[in-house]
Parts: C-alpha cells; sequence; structure tokens
C-alpha cells in the first residue's frame, strides 16, 4: 500500500474511526475482543485536504458527516477466487462417472 | 458514570419505536406472554398484498427445479427403495441475489409508505445487498451497519464481497470491528438520521418470506400432485424457517415436515476478534441458529417475529467441509454455481433424502449468488490463510476454526440431529429468567409457551418443574 497518500477536496475516500475505547465497551465480551477499541470504517466525499492518518471530514452517500482520520484514497475491492482447491478438483469429474456408472446398471436415466 | 453506550441504550425504546413505526407494547400479554398472531398481521396487508408489492420489487416466482441428477446419485448410495425425490428453490433469482430480498421488500415499501427519508439495516450478510436494491429501487438512502474486519483490519472475503455489492447499490457501508456494539451504533445512527429500521426480526421481513412457503407448495402440487413431504431451510436467525413455515401452512400443506439446517460452528465464540476470520461461514450456522431459537427476543425489536421453535420439526446440522463439497457436486451436476452458505439445507437435504422412500419429495427452499469472496474457493483459501488446517478425508474429525474435513465421498455426508426438546428446555429456562423475579407464569402463559414451543401445555409444566429441579 502506497503510505504517502493524500486526499484532495471532492476525493471518493476512506477514514477511519475509534468508536469505542475498550473501557467503554460492551461487558461480558470475551477478553480478545474486550481489550481492543471497537474500530469503524466510512467512505465518502473528502471535505478537504488531508494525508493518510491527518484527521479528515467526509460526506457520506447518505450526506452525513462523519469525521475520521484519513485510511484511503479510492478505497477498491481485492476479494478473489483464489487458486483452485486440490481436495475439490476431482469432485465433479468423480461424481459424473460414478452417476454414469449406476444410470447403465440401472438401465438409464428416470 | 454512565457511558455514552449506557446512556444510548436507555434511549434505546423510544428511539426504536420511532425507527420501527410500531409501538410493540401494544402486544404484550403479560411478562412472560405477547399476542404474537396479532403483531404477525398488524401491518394489515395480506398474503395477496405482499405478493403484488414483491411482483413489482421484481421478487419471488422464482425457478422450482428438479435435481434429478443429485436424486440419482443419492440413490446410489441408498438402500434399496430409498432415495427422495430432491428440488431446489432457486432464490438467487431473486433481484439482489437471495430469499432476503422478500423480507428487504415488504419493509422498504413500508418505510415509503410510512414517508421515511431512508432506511437502516445492521447485517453482514444478503439482507445489506437486498435492502440496498430495494432502497434503489423506491429512492431512499440506505445505510448498512456490517461486522467486517478483526481488530488487524482483515475482512472475511464474504463479508467485504457484501459490503461491496451494498455499495453499488448506493448505500452508505459502515464497517467495524468485531463486537456486539454494532447495535449499539445501529441504534445511534436510527437516532442521528431518523430513517427506518428495516430490521431482520420484524414482522414486514418475516410476513415478505411467506410467499415463499406459498410458491413451493402450489409449485409443488402442480408438479407432483401434492405438497413436499419435507422442506429444508437454511437456518440462522429463524426468520427464513418462521416465515416458509407460515407460508406453507397458509397453502394448506400442514402435513409437510420443516427441517432447519446449520453448519455446525460449536466451540467459536461470536463475539470473538480471533475466532472471527477462523469460521468460513457467516450465516447459517449454529453461532446464530441455536442463541436466536432458544431466545429469538435477544433480536433488534421488542419482541421477535422469527420464532422457530414454533415451526420446525427437526434441526440437523452439517459441517463446513460437507457444505463446500456439496456445493462444488451442485455446480458441477446440475450446473448450479450458487453460494456456500445457502447450500447448508441442500447438504443436508441429501443426507435427509438417502434415508427417505423414493416417493418422498424433499425441497431445498433457497440458493442465494455467489462471488468472488463468497465463492467456496475464496472461503476455503482464505481459511488456509488464517491457520485454519483444510484437508480431505472423514467429515467426523472435522472441528470448527481449527479443521475443515471435506468427504472423499458423497455417503461420507452426515448430518446430526441436534436435541430440539433440549433446545425447548432452554427457550422455557430465558423466557422464565426474563420475567421479573419471582413472577409465577399463569395459565396464559403456559399456553403461549407452548405455542413457542409447539408442544403442549403438560410438556410446558414438565420442563418448568424440571427447572426447578436443577
Amino acid at each position: 500500500m502506497n503510505d504517502d497518500i493524500r486526499a484532495r477536496e471532492g476525493d471518493w475516500v476512506e477514514v477511519e474511526c475509534r468508536l469505542l475505547d475498550p473501557a467503554d465497551r460492551s461487558k461480558n465480551l470475551p477478553p480478545e475482543t474486550a481489550e481492543k477499541p471497537l474500530m469503524m470504517w466510512v467512505k465518502g466525499f473528502a471535505q478537504g485536504e488531508a494525508g493518510r492518518g491527518e484527521e479528515l471530514t467526509v460526506e457520506t452517500m447518505t450526506g452525513r458527516r462523519v469525521t475520521g482520520v484519513l485510511s484511503a484514497v479510492s478505497p477498491g475491492y481485492y476479494i478473489t477466487y483464489g487458486d483452485p482447491i486440490p481436495e475439490l478438483t476431482h469432485v465433479g469429474r468423480d461424481l459424473r462417472r460414478r452417476l454414469a456408472e449406476w444410470r447403465r446398471a440401472e438401465g438409464g436415466e428416470r | 458514570m454512565a457511558t455514552r453506550f449506557d446512556a444510548l441504550m436507555a434511549r434505546r425504546g423510544e428511539i426504536m419505536r420511532r425507527a420501527l413505526g410500531m409501538d410493540y407494547d401494544e402486544f404484550e400479554l403479560s411478562p412472560i406472554a405477547f399476542d404474537y398472531e396479532r403483531m404477525m398481521t398488524a401491518h394489515g396487508y395480506s398474503l395477496d398484498d405482499i405478493v403484488g408489492i414483491q411482483t413489482k420489487a421484481g421478487v419471488g416466482n422464482t425457478p422450482l427445479l428438479e435435481l434429478r441428477n443429485l436424486t440419482d446419485l443419492v440413490r446410489s448410495i441408498s438402500e434399496p427403495g430409498k432415495g427422495a425425490r430432491i428440488f431446489v428453490k432457486d432464490e438467487a433469482a431473486n433481484l439482489a441475489g437471495a430469499f432476503k430480498d422478500r423480507r428487504a421488500s415488504v419493509s422498504i415499501h413500508v418505510a415509503r409508505e410510512k414517508g421515511y427519508e431512508g432506511v437502516i439495516a445492521a447485517t453482514s450478510g444478503n439482507y445489506g445487498a437486498a435492502v440496498a436494491s430495494q432502497a434503489a429501487r423506491n429512492g431512499l438512502k440506505c445505510i448498512i451497519c456490517q461486522e467486517t474486519f478483526d481488530s488487524r483490519h482483515v475482512g472475511q472475503p464474504e463479508i467485504v464481497e457484501k459490503g461491496r455489492v451494498c455499495e453499488s447499490y448506493g448505500a452508505e457501508v459502515v464497517q467495524m470491528t468485531v463486537g456486539p456494539e454494532l447495535f449499539f451504533h445501529m441504534v445511534e445512527l436510527l437516532d442521528e438520521t431518523g430513517y427506518f429500521a428495516a430490521s431482520l426480526y420484524s414482522s414486514f421481513g418475516v410476513s415478505g418470506i411467506e410467499t415463499l412457503g406459498l410458491e413451493l407448495a402450489r409449485e409443488m402440487t402442480a408438479l407432483t400432485g401434492a405438497p413436499p413431504t419435507h422442506v429444508v431451510v437454511t437456518h440462522a436467525g429463524g426468520g427464513n424457517t418462521t416465515g416458509t413455515a407460515r407460508g406453507l401452512k397458509r397453502a394448506g400443506a400442514t402435513a409437510t415436515e420443516i427441517v432447519s439446517a446449520s453448519v455446525d460452528l460449536s466451540g467459536l465464540h461470536m463475539a470473538s476478534d480471533t475466532d472471527f476470520n477462523r469460521k468460513s461461514f457467516t450465516t447459517g450456522h449454529t453461532g446464530f441458529g441455536v442463541p436466536f431459537a432458544t431466545w429469538p427476543d435477544r433480536a433488534d425489536v421488542p419482541r421477535n417475529a422469527a420464532r422457530p421453535l414454533r415451526y420446525l420439526d427437526r434441526y440437523l446440522t452439517v459441517t463446513q467441509g460437507e457444505v463446500f463439497y456439496v456445493t462444488e457436486a451442485m455446480a458441477k451436476l446440475e450446473g448450479l454455481e450458487r453460494g456456500p452458505a445457502g447450500n447448508t439445507a441442500m447438504t443436508a437435504a441429501v443426507s435427509l433424502a438417502r434415508d427417505l422412500p423414493r416417493e418422498a419429495t424433499v425441497v431445498v427452499q433457497e440458493t442465494e449468488y455467489t462471488g468472488a469472496g463468497k465463492h467456496h474457493w475464496s472461503q476455503l483459501n482464505f481459511a488456509r490463510e488464517m491457520g485454519v488446517e483444510v484437508r480431505a478425508g472423514d467429515p467426523k474429525d472435522n472441528v470448527p476454526g481449527k479443521v475443515i474435513v471435506i468427504p472423499e465421498r458423497l455417503e461420507q455426508i452426515e448430518a446430526r440431529d441436534f436435541d430440539v426438546a433440549r433446545m425447548r428446555t432452554s427457550y422455557v429456562r430465558n423466557a422464565l429468567k426474563n420475567a421479573p423475579g419471582g413472577y409465577a407464569p399463569t395459565a396464559g402463559d403456559i399456553a403461549f409457551l407452548a405455542a413457542d414451543t409447539n408442544t403442549d401445555a403438560a410438556t410446558v409444566e414438565a420442563i418448568i418443574a424440571s427447572l426447578k429441579e436443577a
């Protein structure tokens, strides 16, 4: 990730906010959650200029104004499918073969 | 000193009353009982009205497909005379790709009728896409609150994809780290914006699912001469089971057995920052299924319209690896590349159909869209990255959060019965616990608990007596 990002007025950006400090969080959380702050990310149009980690207000798609620190400019989506799963690649071949054999033995498709 | 959290929660009742546009107090009968049927019909829409709303919304009338290849494969591993016919309702054909569109269409219709400027829902699942899509069609603003990341800012790929699709429909997506305070922030946003709360658990949403039960009863009758003998439902918060079963009953299909199915995620804590990315299913699992069935009123509405213990006859669990195997098989055998979570019921159906006579008919009542992030390959690659072991073998060796075992053969798929009697006991315990201390249940309360657990007064009294002893 590029560390010297800079948002200009009107850019589509993402800001990060600390919504609740650990001390203010809900009771009865498991310790690994309770010791962390509750963080939030919101996207919107920059209302001014800022660099990464600097305070910035955005106007969201619904027109709300949210202030946080700049975490991304033009935030994208990097989800993928990834590699084929070796434990699954044979499934289609095997099941089709098995179905064909069974139908031959039963005298054809219903 | 009251924190911001406590101060807001003290005003929660008042905020939710305005945001839901209805006062739940009028349905309350006692500290335990409320008038469920009156709550479900208070919106005043008939089933025909809802069909009309959904037709306009691009929702419903999805294809009902017979799965001949899967049926024959199941017969190839069944005893002679066994192997029920398997059908699926291809709910991925709804506008935003899942049965959740049925829920959202009614909520968004209500929000527009009542003059709200926008809608808010807290959901990390397909419901967000459904709400965002319907809001777009109705010109309403939309905010979706999602639990997306662990504290290292690593996102669950399925939820990241759901965020993407909500944004593609023009919604504002508020993404958070793990924790139930997601609902706290949702209430804060409802207070700030004055928008409508499009809760998953309102009577609007659950009424919208009744059309699914109605359609599949009618379509199966047209195709086979009778309603299905079994309907298998992927079960999370319980709305899918409740709405589908109610719709079947309204269509006169009173003999159909309702089988709920969830992915077994026992041992994983739903509010754990470290368990969060060690699960490959973000819905349709026991982490929602069991707590919501045994205490429905934990939801974001005062009384939950989803009350699955009223309707389910059996509750089956399957493993993550079994569902991934069946998801792969469905694409290769039936030409249906669909999302894994929606194939939870399909996996249970394979196991169920094997033990039923050939004359039986099993309908899997949903599918969901798939794609990068949601796809079973994405999930398995992500699980490996998160340190979960993925291997081929016997699914009995599955350990949620540690080992995903992908079956080597179809006959290794075997759903397990979850103890429904124990769930009923647990529900009654929770209902009593949530009444004020020292409150003694009346005859009316016993009748309510019997209806809410699909039992009778004698059973409820026996449960209460056993709880007193314990």
